[in-house]
């Protein structure tokens, strides 16, 4: 199989015998060279366990090649490139650099031999300056290891400038937006210089601009030679910067083509087994009575501004209200206060005509049925250390189907989380393991698992898909419009476009803490709604 | 009167220096320690253990200075002990410096005994830490002697080096690598780790220094403030210190102040005394406790401690 996939890899199949005139003249693929491996990664299997990560992948990177891995949300992907990277050990396999066969036992083997990551989940001291968090473990010094911090910000600011990553090297890692805290995660990469650049994951953070940015930022790398493995959900991305897609399938390598070659379609059903449906179906439908009335809503955010700013909005029954916006236009403490986390200042939110201001979340949630599938996962989905079965009562533990007296009752949590982990495919199908060792789309799923089936007349539901593989997002999607059928009322909060549109039977447009503009998704027009987003009138 | 006044605040000065000094050592241990993400509250039983060493070691060799650097050895040890459960073993670190706190203690009295004649207290140590400073006072010198420079500037050895070493462990701590990865592997051990920076590494060094300035911290009060170690000489020092590290946020800088708060209160607590205040001496003994509160929950605020602090470091199924 593996033999296989090798032998249907661009490069050695179909004898051609100089690999450079096959791709002549395609333009991605010029700053390539063949002769090159710079990584070569053969059979590389990691278990878990019993629980095999990765099952002999292969993967070959080029030096200025751009590299995609492809999989569904615990794949493998990250368990891959962390075992490049020297943070976990192999189960077997072997891993050359540049020709070398390398025993990568620790990350400084793999910094030393020139090997970057930016990892899916940032790893920056957030009390520390940017250049601070660049120089950490590689530091500029003066005689008797004093730090020569002046020196070493000339140098971050000479890097930043020379691939463009534009970053304040003495601001607090703390006070950046996302965007800039990747930039920096790929200056310290580059500080160290590295010649082969992982990105996990690294455009689910960030704005359509930003994405765009980044692009053109590893434009620049592969011009210098360096290599980039991209790993992405988001076949639109890889169309555009990759030479070539390594896909992944539960652990297995399945597949390496050349991207140019291939559509998004072809893309997405080799990575999950079958075709895939990019705009969910969802027939017509009559919208019902009001379900949420939010008037003249002010909130402010940390600083005592007010972000969300005079605010009003209706949500009906049966329909799917999509907010469409740039980050942080006040989207987040919009939810917030609807959900009773954040203190509103003035205004107010009712549900089905009573009024819910500042009530607390439990009451939001259990009394007044709203759901909320928040934002951020790691923060306020979850418990890291408790099981997926625990983390699907956490709002319904009380209940009588879980609790007797003052006991929880162990063989209905598990029942439960048994079913739900069937009837939602979250991976891998064991309750008990906890939150913290699934992969980030699961841990997504097992949220939605856990609103969905609480029965909301109100779900909310703030960048559902982030982080998701095309298979979970249609999966989400259709769990969304299921809501919506029958007869309940979802506010959908997403940064991308498409899928708001996708999705939403009408789009309210939010802009500086204001709705600037309402139209009904059928005859939505992305162009002008992308004006409205960003602040021009329509 | 305007002279006895002057040579009031020189004694309460004094005494303040003289009682802070242990307390800043022991202080300087813990901002160390949990700089690097690791909770140390056996410092108590590091100090007393510590200050035994140092009284034996002073003792026996007569050196004050050997007895010193026992109580670093002393403090050093048992703190190894610490870094073995909490960083290879993964224990709880609050568990773990409870039981250093009973074998601290409880190794000093049952090494007393033996050496001792079954007492629980070392003899008097023939030579207490020197007086740098003393060639400056007396007759005919610059100073005259029991003046107010006399009062607050002939004093241990011990405190002169405490100042130094609040002053050394901040330029460690910021101004150089050695620092920078410690304090990043007290908020972000995954990130640092991800740099090729043995987080393991960095946790020993910090919790084995942290004994180390905590046996120096009990030596500072059983080779200076007093000359012997007795069972209920270090009684409560090591928990002083560690709340002076809190209050000080955990920077050297700030343990100092919050050091010598405490200790100001009981060079009050001492003057009040000495002065025969109509006070009942149970009162005055609370003062320094009472005081501080006051003025730290009133000045202090907010405090955020290193991100990483007690969380255990998990390299999971790492290489
Ligand atoms: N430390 C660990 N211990 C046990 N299992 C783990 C650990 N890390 C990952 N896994 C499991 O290995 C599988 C692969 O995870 P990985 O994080 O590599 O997925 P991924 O392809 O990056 O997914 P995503 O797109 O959601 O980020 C998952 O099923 C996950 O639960
Ligand atoms: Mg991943």
């Amino acid at each position: 199989m593996d033999a296989l996939a090798l032998s249907r890899h661009p490069l050695w199949g179909w004898g051609y015998s100089d690999p450079t005139t096959l791709f002549g003249g395609v333009k991605c693929l010029e700053t390539i060279d063949f002769f090159h491996k710079a990584v070569e990664m053969t059979d590389m299997v990691k278990k878990f366990g019993d629980f095999t990560a990765n099952d002999k992948i292969n993967l070959i990177v080029h030096k200025g090649e751009v590299h995609a891995l492809l999989g569904e949300n615990g794949a493998g992907k990250t368990t891959l490139m962390n075992v490049l990277y020297g943070l976990y050990k192999p189960t077997s396999g072997s891993v050359k650099i540049n020709g070398n066969l390398l025993n990568i036992k620790d990350p400084n083997v793999a910094i030393k031999n020139g090997i970057g990551m930016v990892h899916q989940h940032f790893m920056l001291v957030e009390p520390f300056t940017v250049t601070q968090n660049i120089i950490l473990g590689n530091e500029t010094t003066k005689s008797m290891g004093i730090i020569d911090l002046k020196k070493a910000e000339k140098q971050v600011a000479e890097l930043s400038k020379r691939y463009g990553l534009t970053v304040d090297p003495n601001a607090l890692v703390q006070d950046l937006s996302v965007g800039s805290q990747q930039r920096v995660e790929i200056l310290k990469a580059l500080y160290r210089g590295a010649q082969i650049l992982i990105l996990d994951e690294p455009t689910a953070v960030l704005t359509p601009q930003e994405i765009q940015e980044l692009a053109q930022i590893i434009q620049n790398l592969t011009r210098e030679g360096k290599s980039i493995i991209i790993i992405t959900h988001k076949l639109k991305e890889i169309k555009q910067m990759a030479d070539f897609c390594t896909i992944i399938r539960r652990g297995k390598h399945i597949d390496t083509v050349e991207v140019a070659k291939v559509t998004e379609e072809d893309l997405a059903s080799k990575m999950v087994g079958r075709d895939v449906i990019f705009k969910v179906a969802k027939e017509k439908q009559l919208r019902g009575d009001k379900a949420l009335e939010i008037k003249n809503l002010v909130v402010q955010d940390a600083r005592g501004l007010p972000v969300v700013n005079n605010l009003s909005l209706e949500l009906h029954k049966g329909e799917i209200l999509g907010i469409a916006g740039i980050d942080g236009n006040g989207q987040k403490e919009l939810i917030e206060a609807v959900t009773g986390l954040r203190k509103v200042k003035s205004g107010t939110v009712s549900v089905q005509g009573k009024n819910i201001t500042n009530l607390s979340p439990g009451k939001i949630i259990n009394k007044h049925k709203i759901s909320h599938i928040p934002e951020d996962r790691q923060k306020r989905g979850l418990i890291f250390e408790f099981d997926i079965a625990e983390n699907l009562i956490l709002e319904t533990y009380f209940k009588p189907a879980f609790s007797k007296w003052f006991t929880l009752i162990k063989e209905r949590i598990y029942s439960n989380a048994k079913d739900l982990i069937h009837k939602f495919d979250i991976r891998p199908e064991e309750s008990e393991i906890p939150a913290k060792a699934l992969s980030g789309g699961n841990q997504q799923k097992m949220i939605i698992a856990r609103e969905v089936s609480n029965e909301p007349e109100i779900l909310i539901a703030a960048q559902p898909t982030r982080g998701l593989d095309v298979g979970a997002i249609e999966y989400v999607h259709e769990a969304l419009i299921n809501q919506r059928n029958q007869g309940k009322a979802v506010l959908l909060v997403s940064f991308e476009l498409d899928e708001v549109i996708n999705v939403s039977d009408r789009i309210a447009v939010i802009f500086e803490g204001k709705i600037v503009g309402i139209v009904d998704a059928q005859d939505a027009d992305e162009k002008q709604i992308g004006l409205m987003m960003a602040g021009g009138t329509e | 009167m305007m002279e006895a006044l002057i040579k009031d605040i020189g004694f309460i000065i004094g005494t303040t220096l003289m009682y802070s000094t242990p307390l800043i050592f022991t202080s300087l241990g813990g901002v160390i320690t949990e700089r690097s993400g690791v909770v140390n509250i056996g410092l108590e039983g590091m100090m007393c253990f510590g200050a035994f060493a140092g009284a034996a070691g002073a003792y026996f060799s007569q050196d004050p200075w050997i007895g010193f650097a026992c109580a670093a050895i002393a403090g050093g040890l048992l703190a190894l002990l610490h870094a073995i459960a909490c960083v290879s073993f993964a224990a709880e670190q609050i568990v773990s410096g409870i039981a250093i706190n009973f074998m601290g203690t409880g190794a000093a009295l049952f090494i007393s005994r033996m050496l001792f004649d079954g007492a629980t207290q070392t003899l008097t140590i023939p030579n207490k830490m020197p007086l740098p400073l003393n060639f400056l006072f007396g007759e005919g010198k610059m100073f005259a002697s029991s003046g107010f420079m006399d009062l607050v500037f002939n004093r241990f050895a011990t405190v002169y080096i405490a100042f130094l070493m609040v002053f050394l462990i901040w330029f460690i701590l910021y101004k150089t690598k050695i620092g920078m990865r410690v304090r990043a592997v007290g908020e972000n051990p995954e990130a640092a780790n991800t740099l090729g920076i043995s987080v393991v590494k960095i946790r020993y060094g910090a919790v084995i220094m942290s004994g180390v300035f905590a046996g120096l911290g009990g030596a500072a009060m059983s080779i200076a403030v007093v000359s012997r170690f007795s069972n209920t000489l270090i009684s409560g020092h090591g928990f002083i210190a560690l709340a002076a590290m809190i209050f000080g946020k955990w920077k050297p800088q700030g343990a100092l102040v919050a050091c010598l708060l405490f200790g100001g209160a009981k060079g009050v607590e001492i003057f009040l005394g000495a002065k025969g205040v109509p006070v009942p001496g149970d009162i005055l003994a609370i003062l320094p406790y009472v005081l501080t509160i006051v003025v730290l929950v009133g000045v202090v605020g907010k405090t955020t401690p290193p991100g990483a602090i007690g969380k255990i470091f998990d390299k999971g199924e790492s290489a």
